[in-house]
């Protein structure tokens, strides 16, 4: 009976194990292992040539692993060829088939399985990602929006066990691709499919999934909910790929209790033992980061009403652009030469403008300590390169 | 430009403001097809005439011929030649369909599978245009030469008995024979087959297969469903680049073939050449035309390649 159970709830996982892809000397997959629970809504981030679409290849049956499992519940699928997985891809750029009208590239499938009665099926999958009105035209006279959905609908009628999604809204204009964020979000709710998300945009790995697997290089670096990710990234390249991250480089001055106290500049910063991931002997270096809205900015005449137990340093303001809803502002400290601050549009403090000496303060509770023997600027240059 | 533009007001006659006298840039299309269209005029259109009215003359060699509006020319053309005529298009047909059944692979396999020898494979398939259309024919003349190595082959492997009472070949000959000269047009008109295909195929997204084998399509179906339809304008336009040329080749029959093969090609060229009948020659081509046209016509229809990206 357990068995039974157990199958019903794990059916649709995906397990990749050791998982491995060589093209030649280059390693484009490092040995893997992950696992994507059934009816979640899971990303893989990273920046171009990191491994993700290969991962997603190789669930799909695209690619052969060099070496590795995949399993599909309790099936074992390594050796399947890709149309007998139970599996269906939404491409990047799509790849509908431009021969073929709206209704016979979402029948498409069904076709292929021997399903003679498509015509319900196929409406109501229009109906849903709504377009019924485009049945009868073909791929190139829909908008980039309208093709997206099209490709979606083609893959999901055939209820397979898992989505897969490769850069789907890469094409999209910004607009657009928020809407469809939502959109795919709202259907997988709806249909309840684990899907295997890939993208190189963070914001839309966290906006849409439960479980984001950061990659680089072929690794997974670090795997958990995006609120996680982004509140404990456990190295430089998962902090500055996640949004922006300002590092400290400190010292280890002495560990007392759940404290850690650390000296950088002549001041003292305090770091929760528990948000600290990297070795703290005492004398040994520790990267100290937080996050830039995370920081309350003081005119230096007002220090002394800044409360007590807060993490502070000193700094002068080097530029500041106002955005509306924040002003973001860069500081030059002698702990760090480019600090970056969110200050939120509550109460603006006239005197906070470049040249205007400040200091900077946080609870010591929004602090994490990494690794110092990384790269502090890991992810920073692949973000821009993408942009490029 | 933008004096002209501003011109309307001064002028005596008010020019309506939404089309700007741009006259540089409305004849300018017409100025660029002009070339082209002396070269039609000068090449086609009026060889056409020429030949239409030569249909319809009457006359000897000797008299001179005149334009008599003589149209029985073309009846009589068609009642004693209609035999050249389907064999014309049998022949035709028979290469076309032995051109695509051979080409077709090759340009996919140049597509798809050939990766860095794609183009050393390109060169090979253009190669043979180095050597002489007449030169290549008669190498053909000495590979199916009587008692030759691939006759003897053939005659061994008993495929000489099956063709022969199919009546392509005749007894232990190759030579002279309808299967001579179907083999010469095939070979001569393979690249003009293969070059359409490869173009057509080669132009096909490899993520479409990628998404018809994810969407549970064999790659058999996918073939059959995706690749080939996708292929369709290159089929078309191999094959109308084969057909047309081979039904009114004459080449390959008067070197490969014997009286018994000849083709409306030959019947051309010696009504135009040795009997010198210069209408019934003209009145041929006009039927050959029209035949073809008709046939063309019907096939891209039936193909509705129109409706293909």
């Amino acid at each position: 009976m357990k068995t039974t159970n157990d199958t019903a709830a794990h059916g649709g996982d995906v397990r990749l194990t050791g998982i491995t892809k060589k093209y030649g000397s280059f390693t484009a997959v490092h040995p893997l292992d992950l696992t994507v629970p059934q009816g979640s809504f899971f990303a893989l981030l990273g920046a171009s040539g990191c491994g993700k679409t290969t991962t997603l290849r190789m669930i799909a049956g695209l690619e052969e692993p060099t070496a590795g499992t995949v399993h599909l519940g309790d099936q074992d699928v390594t050796a399947l060829p890709p149309y007998k997985r139970p599996v269906n891809t939404v491409f990047q750029s799509y790849a509908l088939f431009p021969h073929l009208d709206i209704f016979e590239n979402v029948a498409f499938g069904l076709r292929r399985r021997g399903i003679k009665s498509v015509k319900k099926q196929v409406e109501e999958m229009l109906e849903l990602v709504q377009l019924g009105e485009q049945a009868r035209k073909k791929p190139h006279q829909l908008s980039g929006g309208q093709q997206q959905r099209v490709a979606v609908a083609r893959a999901l009628i055939n209820h397979p066990k898992v989505l897969l999604l490769d850069e789907p809204l890469g094409a999209l204009d910004l607009k657009l691709r928020r809407q469809m964020q939502l959109e795919l979000k709202r259907i997988q709710t709806e249909v309840g499919i684990t899907f295997v998300h890939v993208t190189h945009d963070q914001e839309e790995a966290m906006t849409m999934a439960d479980t984001v697997a950061v990659m680089n290089a072929g690794r997974v670096e670090q795997l958990g909910s995006p609120a996680d990710l982004y509140e404990n990234p456990r190295t430089t390249f998962v902090a500055n790929f996640l949004g922006t991250s300002n590092f400290i480089e400190a010292e280890v001055d002495s560990t007392s209790g759940s404290e850690i106290v650390l000296k950088a500049g002549g001041g003292k910063l305090m770091l929760p033992e528990a948000r600290n991931s990297a070795p703290a002997r005492t004398g040994g270096k520790v990267l100290l980061g937080v996050r830039p809205e995370k920081i309350s900015l003081t005119h230096a005449d007002d220090a002394g009403d800044i409360p007590e137990g807060r993490n502070r340093i000193t700094g002068r303001i080097a530029d500041s652009s106002f955005i509306g809803v924040s002003t973001q502002y860069v500081i030059d400290s002698p702990v760090c030469p480019e600090f970056e601050v969110y200050v939120q549009n509550i109460d603006r403090d006239p005197r906070l403008t470049p040249g205007a000496e400040v200091v900077l303060h946080w609870n010591p509770e929004h602090t994490f300590g990494l690794d110092a023997a990384q790269d502090i600027d890991a992810g920073v240059e692949t973000v821009e390169e993408e942009v490029a | 430009m933008a004096a002209v533009t501003e011109a309307p007001p001064l002028a005596p006659t008010p020019a309506p403001q939404k089309k700007p006298p741009r006259k540089r840039g409305r004849w300018m299309p017409y100025l660029l097809l002009l070339p082209g269209l002396l070269w039609l005029v000068v090449f086609f259109a009026l060889p056409v005439i020429y030949q239409a009215s030569t249909s319809v003359q009457t006359g000897s060699l000797e008299e001179g011929y005149q334009v008599t509006w003589h149209f029985a020319t073309y009846w009589e053309a068609l009642s004693e030649y209609w035999p050249q005529f389907l064999r014309s298009v049998l022949y035709a047909a028979s290469a076309t369909v032995l051109c695509l059944l051979l080409g077709y692979p090759l340009a996919y396999l140049i597509a798809f599978r050939a990766g860095r020898w794609r183009n050393l494979i390109m060169i090979l398939v253009i190669a043979p245009f180095f050597t002489s259309f007449l030169i290549r024919t008669l190498a053909w003349k000495t590979i199916l030469a009587d008692g030759g190595p691939v006759v003897g082959a053939l005659d061994a492997l008993h495929v000489l008995d099956v063709t022969s009472w199919l009546g392509w070949t005749a007894g232990d000959r190759v030579l002279a024979t309808p299967m001579a000269v179907v083999c010469g047009l095939t070979y001569n008109f393979l690249p003009f087959m293969i070059l359409p295909l490869y173009t057509s195929l080669e132009r096909i997204d490899p993520r479409l297969h990628e998404a018809a084998n994810d969407l549970y399509a064999k790659p058999s179906t996918t073939f059959r469903k995706v690749t080939f339809p996708l292929s369709m304008p290159g089929v078309v336009s191999g094959t109308l680049l084969t057909f047309i040329p081979a039904t009114g080749d004459y080449v390959n029959a008067d070197l490969l073939g014997s009286t018994e093969t000849r083709m409306v090609g030959n019947v051309i060229q010696s009504q135009f050449l040795r009997i010198l009948d210069y209408p019934t020659a003209a009145a041929l081509s006009f039927i050959l035309m029209a035949a073809i046209l008709i046939m063309v016509t019907l096939y891209i229809r039936k193909s509705g390649t129109e409706d293909l990206v």
